[in-house]
């Protein structure tokens, strides 16, 4: 997995080029468009974007990206933004099943959503793609708890990498993806894993600085 | 009704699962030792062989998957769990499961981008074409003399079965065709 700027096109092609397995058009790196995403439909390379909400997450999908993640707040440490946009994702989900056919377009206008999506949505419960968190995930108990919220994975990356020991973290986040559901495997696998990366309080960080809110 | 359990550690588990419960079967889901008790299958999802590999020695339900197949256990494989049933893998001198004489070749055909979607007719599963969805899929290079090869694309094995092991580089839980699933279930278990 490799990322690009949101918009950046050309990178896109570059990674393409170079065979990289998938794309993260990220909000973490610097966006190099003022207002428009890549149009992922016109790679052949599979793309995963982050989204914050529902309306945001069926736009990505709309522009051809093949898997969605939650975007979190990445780089602190502090699941709270995770839980959030999952959790919003959740709601607005079973919103839209249990709308009567002729509220459709008006959620669509409402969300800026392509109608399409939500129709699929409407008839299934769910999104057309696999969702993952990711933004904040820390620790095996973290994630554990957004499989257990209905992600379908769980991206980590400061999480394990700022940590005292990160190959044994890795390993236990692994474990607590697989067993997700089993709170005694979870406390086994959550022992003697070193100190957990420093975090940073989302609350902390001004709204303008906030890596979520970049992305259209 | 019989009951079928799809090994849940990583990988493509919940589609397996689908195909199951769509042909009014009962799927569980496979974690530990227990999880095996009174099933008719199991199946070995797609995923990352080597994931799944190192997850199936630290949860401690490798030695149980193994004593179970050679009980007799009906097994499949598909992509990834092909790797992790086969007594060779082509480039690594260490291999998993080691139950099935064949050897495979991982990423066979490259990498995410050579990934893609045929069809073919598959012996004794299916008398029309049918979807074979490739992700970055292994096949077999070699097969033992009692492993019945079942198909071939562009001369490289795709699906194969020995006694009460299938294996399949494809991904039948991908599409809307349910022949493997129903072979599987119907003849297999």
């Amino acid at each position: 997995m490799a990322k690009v700027r949101i918009g950046h096109f050309v990178e896109a092609q570059i990674l393409e080029a170079l065979n990289v397995d998938y794309i993260d058009e990220s909000e973490v790196l610097t966006p190099a468009d003022p207002s428009l995403h890549i149009n992922k439909k016109s790679f052949e390379i599979p793309f995963v974007c982050g989204a914050k909400n529902l309306g945001e997450a069926l736009r990505r999908i709309g522009e051809g990206a093949a898997m969605i993640r939650t975007k979190g707040e990445p780089g602190t440490g502090d699941v709270i933004e995770a839980v959030k946009h999952m959790r919003l994702m959740n709601s607005e989900l079973s919103r839209i099943k249990n709308l009567t056919k002729e509220e459709l377009m008006n959620t669509a206008k409402e969300l800026q959503a392509p109608i399409h999506l939500i129709e699929y949505i409407h008839k299934n419960g769910k999104l057309p793609v696999v969702n993952f968190a990711a933004g904040g995930i820390a620790t095996p108990a973290d994630a554990a708890m957004m499989m257990q919220l209905g992600c379908d994975g769980v991206f980590v990356g400061s999480g394990i990498f700022k940590s005292g020991d990160p190959r044994k973290r890795a390993d236990a986040i692994v474990k607590a993806v697989s067993n997700y559901n089993d709170p005694k495997i979870l406390a086994e696998i959550s022992e003697n894993l070193g100190e957990a990366m420093v975090g940073i309080n989302v609350h902390s960080i001004e709204k303008s600085d906030k890596m979520s809110n970049r992305g259209y | 009704m019989k009951k079928i359990g799809v090994l849940s550690l990583q990988g493509g588990f919940k589609e397996h699962l689908d195909m199951i419960r769509k042909l009014g079967h009962e799927g569980i889901e496979v974690r530990k030792s227990e999880d095996f008790n009174n099933l008719h299958g199991i199946i070995l999802p797609g995923g990352e062989s080597t994931a799944i590999g190192k997850l199936i020695v630290d949860l401690k339900i490798k030695e149980e998957l193994i004593n179970q197949v050679k009980n007799g256990l009906p097994v499949w494989g598909t992509c990834a769990g092909m790797i992790l049933l086969a007594k060779e893998i082509d480039n690594r001198s260490n291999t998993h499961l080691n139950l099935m004489d064949i050897c495979v070749k991982r990423n066979a055909y490259g990498s995410q981008l050579d990934s893609f979607v045929t069809e073919a007719k598959i012996k004794y599963i299916s008398t029309k074409n049918i979807p074979l969805v490739f992700i970055r899929a292994p096949y077999i290079t070699s097969t033992g003399e009692n492993v019945k090869i079942l198909c071939k694309i562009d001369d490289d094995i795709v699906a194969a079965r020995e006694d009460n092991i299938l294996v399949t580089s494809f991904h039948p839980e991908l599409t809307d065709d349910l022949s493997c699933h129903e072979y599987f279930i119907n003849k297999m278990l």
